[in-house]
């Protein structure tokens, strides 16, 4: 297989390779792909209250293409707010990796794992939020959010 | 003495040449280059010669009565299909059935499915989980319609060698044709045409340190004649049975290949199977998680297909990409499915997409075998570290129990 040097960096280098604790309230996991289909990608975001995503960690099994697509995906999501994240599509990082059409797969998971980290969290924060509003709640609790 | 990257362990897919493979074929070339169909001039009559020296060789290798047994091909895919095809056009008043194995090789596979769109019936045979083929599952597959049984020899990817001596035994009593690729295994397990009723046989040179392009169809002349409709018409060459001229240097080399392995075959086979657990038992020793397979003991000598749990085929082949190897991978084939012959042994898809094949061969050193070692041990560390799966096994997360989003 024939991959380009960017590719190769990644892949001899990846950014990010890591485990946040997912039980942080400002981390979103998402965790995508199968082992029956040879790829899994898990990817975790740590979020500022300004919606901002602070840090990124990575780990993926998977070819050298689904192992470079994620590390550059954790790279390029850093800094970004969680709407700009989710704005990423799959054909950008394949054209910044130049990746063969057998591997534009591998792109098309490291989006679905930015898009499924993001939901994760919003989904934590629509819970917590919904929790802080239950009347059941002590009063000593935030008022009602939006 | 330094080591020649990239160290080649990839035996299976093939070999190279022994340089006095190379020194016997030379001459084919641009001295005694003649036709060997040329009945008229010695530039021909020195090629025949050649030729039909080259036919008692392989044919006494393999226990065949006579030269006259050995048609010479183009390669084992051409045996194959010569084979499978030739004898269902020849025997179709007799009956339409074939049975074959889930784990040949593509040129058989292949072959029946063709014969499937012409109207004959074919049996597959699943292998069991170490790879070996059940003698009791083909006896139970024969029909009074049935005219031909193809089992290979040795399997090309977990090495696995079948029990053809008593498949054999099983064809004879019923009075089917058995066909046998015998590609992987010739050379380095026991093979004898007669001893096992094999009623014909592929094989191919370049497995064997023979150049490529060069194969050929053992045909059995008695006990039964068998026959055959020629897949290649022509100008009646070999006995009609293939047409077309003969690869005179092609044939001289697969010859000295096969001389060669009967002087050397036996030390050589132990000498391999050393390095080869040497290689193996080095990995287990640093390494958990790792798989054997195929069966422990009925396996080619060089043959080690190991599943690295957790890591992905490709992934290691390309940390590894100073050794030559193959893997059951999707990603490296071009389909994207994991190998057919490991999901064909029920092997679990992932440690399908976790296997690597090493094969290794006559050039392979002790040293190579250690470098080797430690580069894998190495790699599967660090891609492991890289790895959400390993990650969970570590934390005694049992992996088969996640609900998988496929995509």
């Amino acid at each position: 297989m024939a991959y380009s040097e960017k590719l190769l960096e990644h892949y001899e280098n990846p950014r990010n390779v890591g485990t946040l604790d997912k039980d942080d309230p400002s981390v979103g996991t998402g965790l995508v792909g199968a082992p029956a289909c040879g790829d899994v990608m898990r990817l975790q975001i740590k979020v500022s209250p300004e919606g901002v995503i602070e840090d990124a960690r990575f780990k993926t099994f998977g070819c050298g293409s689904a192992i470079a697509s994620s590390s550059l995906a954790t790279e390029w999501i850093k800094g970004k707010s969680i709407d700009e994240a989710a704005g990423i599509k799959n054909s950008q990082i394949a054209e910044e990796l130049s990746l063969p059409p057998v591997k534009i797969h591998c792109s098309v998971l490291a989006e679905d794992a930015i898009k499924s980290a993001i939901e994760d969290y919003k989904a934590k924060r629509a819970a917590r939020l919904a929790l802080d509003a239950s009347p059941a709640e002590a009063p000593a609790a935030a008022a009602p959010a939006n | 003495m330094a080591l020649k990257f990239p160290i080649y362990m990839d035996n299976h897919a093939t070999t190279p040449l022994d340089k006095r493979v190379l020194e016997a074929m030379l001459p084919y070339f641009t001295q005694d280059f003649g036709n060997a169909a040329s009945r008229t001039h010695a530039y021909g009559w020195h090629a025949e010669a050649a030729v039909e020296d080259s036919r008692e060789t392989i044919a006494d290798y393999i226990g065949a009565e006579s030269g006259k047994e050995i048609v010479f091909t183009s390669g084992a895919t051409e045996s194959d299909n010569l084979a499978i095809k030739g004898v269902a056009e020849y025997y179709k008043a007799k009956g339409n059935h074939i049975i074959t194995t889930t784990i040949e090789h593509k040129a058989v596979l292949d072959s029946c499915k063709r014969l499937e769109k012409e109207g004959y019936t074919v049996t597959y045979v699943n292998a069991g989980p170490d790879g070996l083929v059940n003698p009791a599952d083909i006896e139970a597959a024969i029909t009074d319609k049935t005219i031909l049984v193809s089992v290979m020899l040795a399997n090309n990817e977990v090495g696995t060698i079948q029990p053809i001596g008593e498949i054999g035994a099983i064809t004879r009593k019923r009075g089917v044709l058995f066909h046998c690729d015998a590609v992987q295994g010739f050379g380095k397990t026991p093979f004898d045409v007669s001893a096992m009723n094999v009623d014909l046989a592929s094989l191919t040179a370049h497995k064997i340190y023979g150049p490529k392009g060069v194969g050929a169809l053992y045909v059995r002349r008695s006990k039964p004649r068998v026959r055959l409709v020629a897949q290649m018409d022509g100008g009646g060459h070999e006995r009609g049975n293939r047409s077309g001229t003969l690869n005179v240097p092609g044939i001289v080399g697969f010859a000295k290949a096969v001389s060669i392995f009967k002087q050397e075959g036996v030390a050589e086979a132990d000498r391999i199977r050393g390095l080869r657990d040497r290689l193996h038992n080095a990995i287990n020793k640093e390494l958990d998680s790792v798989f054997l397979n195929g069966h422990p003991e009925k396996r080619l000598p060089g043959n080690l297909n190991l599943s690295f749990s957790f890591v992905e085929g490709e992934g290691l082949m390309m940390a590894i990409k100073d050794v030559a190897v193959s893997s059951g991978s999707a990603c490296t084939s071009a389909s994207l499915e994991p190998s057919y012959v490991l999901r064909s042994m029920g092997l679990d898809e992932e440690l399908a997409h976790s296997s690597i094949r090493f094969g290794l061969g006559r050039f392979n050193t002790e040293e190579e075998v250690d470098y080797v070692a430690e580069l894998v041990i190495g790699k599967v560390k660090r891609l492991r570290e890289l790895s959400p799966l390993y990650e969970m096994h570590q934390q005694g997360i049992d992996i088969k129990s996640i609900q998988w989003a496929a995509h």
